[in-house]
């Protein structure tokens, strides 16, 4: 069967909206158009149901309140509201912050931006696997510590952390902690009790809902979680976060997440099948073929490979039929390989050679097939193209070469 | 990023690929770049030592299309040039031609080492075998 192309395997980056989303979002551009903080008004009370059932549904994937379910513009937002307006809040109590290396730059630039006013930060480091030591978390954590924040799920290479024991031990010590969720709702279970999580990033343009949109969980009871607003104004979402709320936006929110909490057992299953279908068929063909980052705990729809001797954006430029992205320095505005594979250990010249495929709800067997043998003939024809390969097939160990004698890329 | 034609074409159709003997005295051989930086060219020459012309140019290259592209013009302008033009071949010239964006010029910068790499070893070559004599 021929497969449609351009193919799109970047559901990392954003996720189409699925259609039963758009049309659950579509009534409330014109005909339920109300502000739902107009509480006079017909039209204000049918924005604020709305707006009500959808923090419900959200509450519901991850097993929090919906009075806990703060709206915001996206996970970008959320993670500066959580880490700012934690920071400012408990000010008093300490400055210490504890993050990790391999971080989202929304969470790792907020905590540069607060080292400048005064705050400190540890930057745990993670092991080959990608992922943090939960007793180095503990060993971190100082009578100054006031915050932690790690991701459930890292972008990159879908590593999953170990929530659920850094939660034991943040609850043991009486620190908050902060989960950047975005890779991990509704892909994998997230349950804010069992993991003792105090706030959870959310946005629904990586669940097939709407860009624009997210929220931050923010814990009620046990204890109950005060922060700071960045912005001022109006005094919505509990005086956290004011602003109008983007309704259409958080109907698609709240269905997205209504979808993929009843979907999510058979939608994983899925995603593994085809990721396995994917690196099988890649392995299969390909030799010098690396993946990054634990496979063992890992997000069910993602792949990151380093295909060595081939750079990552001379790939991208080969498989232009198909939508993926790529580690290497010459995809990124500052031209450095990917921090995250850095963090790892993966060595520059591997760094450049990776290729990330996220597997989302409308790919397909076809298309995986597809991708596997565009990957074989590229990569193929660009190490008939590569000097390294050439010297690797020599048995030449490019590592130990003197290199950049004369000028190089930077 | 949008590539401009040339760039595509050379990647679609890189010209000379391949390899010299690297042993042969007439061949010289420019290995430049890293690979943490994320680009090597390996650009070999086969110069006639009488006429100085450049007689066959080779290159394969581990980089960006640009890269690619840079190192694919470079074979192409050097063939049959003498040594001594070949080495007035400035970066500035592959950026025009190809129409490389600010953050690809390295690539060519790349490709003009490689030349006066390849050259450079030529002449060393040339310089043993005299003393050698």
């Amino acid at each position: 069967m021929a497969v449609k192309t351009p193919i799109y395997m970047d559901n990392h980056a954003t996720t189409p909206v699925d259609p039963r989303v758009l049309e659950a979002m579509l009534p409330f551009f014109n005909q339920n158009f109300g502000n739902s903080a107009s509480r006079n008004h017909a039209f204000g009370w049918t924005a604020e149901e709305a707006v009500e059932n959808a923090r419900g549904q959200i509450a519901r994937l991850v097993n929090a309140s919906p009075k806990e379910i703060i709206f915001t513009s996206g996970a970008t937002e959320s993670n500066n509201l959580a880490i700012k307006g934690a920071a400012e809040m408990y000010r008093e109590k300490g400055n210490h912050i504890i993050t990790q290396v391999t971080e989202h730059k929304a969470v790792l630039d907020t905590c540069k931006r607060l080292e400048k006013y005064g705050y400190e930060v540890t930057y745990l480091p993670v092991g080959k696997d990608g992922r943090v030591d939960p007793e180095e978390v503990r060993k971190a954590i100082t009578p100054k510590t006031i915050l932690i924040s790690i991701m459930y799920a890292n972008n990159e290479i879908g590593v999953v952390q170990p929530i659920a024991e850094i939660g034991k031990i943040a609850k043991e010590k009486g620190v908050l902690l902060h989960v950047d969720g975005v890779q991990a709702i509704g892909k994998i279970p997230v349950d804010v009790q069992a993991d003792n999580i105090d706030m959870l990033s959310m946005t629904a343009h990586k669940i097939y809902g709407p860009k624009g949109v997210g929220a931050l969980y923010v814990r009620r009871r046990n204890p109950r979680v005060q922060l700071s607003s960045i912005l001022d104004g109006g005094g919505h979402e509990r005086g956290m976060r004011s602003g109008t709320l983007n309704v259409p936006g958080i109907v698609g929110f709240g269905k997205a997440c209504e979808i993929c909490q009843n979907e999510m057992a058979g939608e994983s299953a899925r995603m593994i099948a085809l990721r396995d279908r994917l690196r099988k068929g890649l392995e299969s063909k390909l030799d010098e073929i690396y993946i990054n980052g634990s496979m063992e705990h890992h997000l069910p729809n993602n792949l990151n490979m380093s295909f060595a001797f081939v750079e990552g954006e001379s790939l991208l430029m080969g498989i232009n039929d198909i939508a993926v992205s790529s580690g290497s320095a010459c995809t990124s505005a500052t031209l450095e390989p990917s921090y995250v594979l850095k963090a790892l250990g993966v060595g520059e010249d591997l760094a450049h050679t990776s290729i990330r495929f996220g597997l989302g709800r409308f790919n397909t067997e076809e298309e995986v097939d597809y991708v596997v043998n565009r990957m074989y003939e590229v990569v193929s024809r660009l190490r008939e193209l590569s000097p390294l390969y050439e010297m690797a097939k020599e048995g030449i160990d490019i590592s130990k070469m003197q290199w950049g004698a004369a000028a190089s890329g930077h | 990023m949008a590539y401009s034609d040339k760039v595509i074409d050379h990647y679609n159709n890189p010209r000379n690929v391949g390899s010299l003997p690297k042993e042969d005295p007439n061949v010289g051989t420019g290995l430049v770049g890293a690979p943490e930086c994320g680009d090597v060219m390996k650009l070999q020459m086969k110069i006639n030592p009488t006429t100085q012309v450049i007689e066959e140019a080779k290159f394969k290259t581990f980089g960006c299309g640009s890269a690619i592209a840079s190192s694919s013009l470079a074979t192409e302008w050097v063939k049959g040039k003498t040594v001594d033009e070949a080495l007035a071949i400035k970066n500035t010239e592959i950026v025009k031609e190809l129409s490389l964006p600010p953050v690809k010029i390295h690539c060519s910068v790349l490709a003009e080492d490689a030349i006066k790499a390849a050259i450079g070893d030529w002449k060393k070559k040339r310089a043993d075998n005299t003393e050698a004599k």
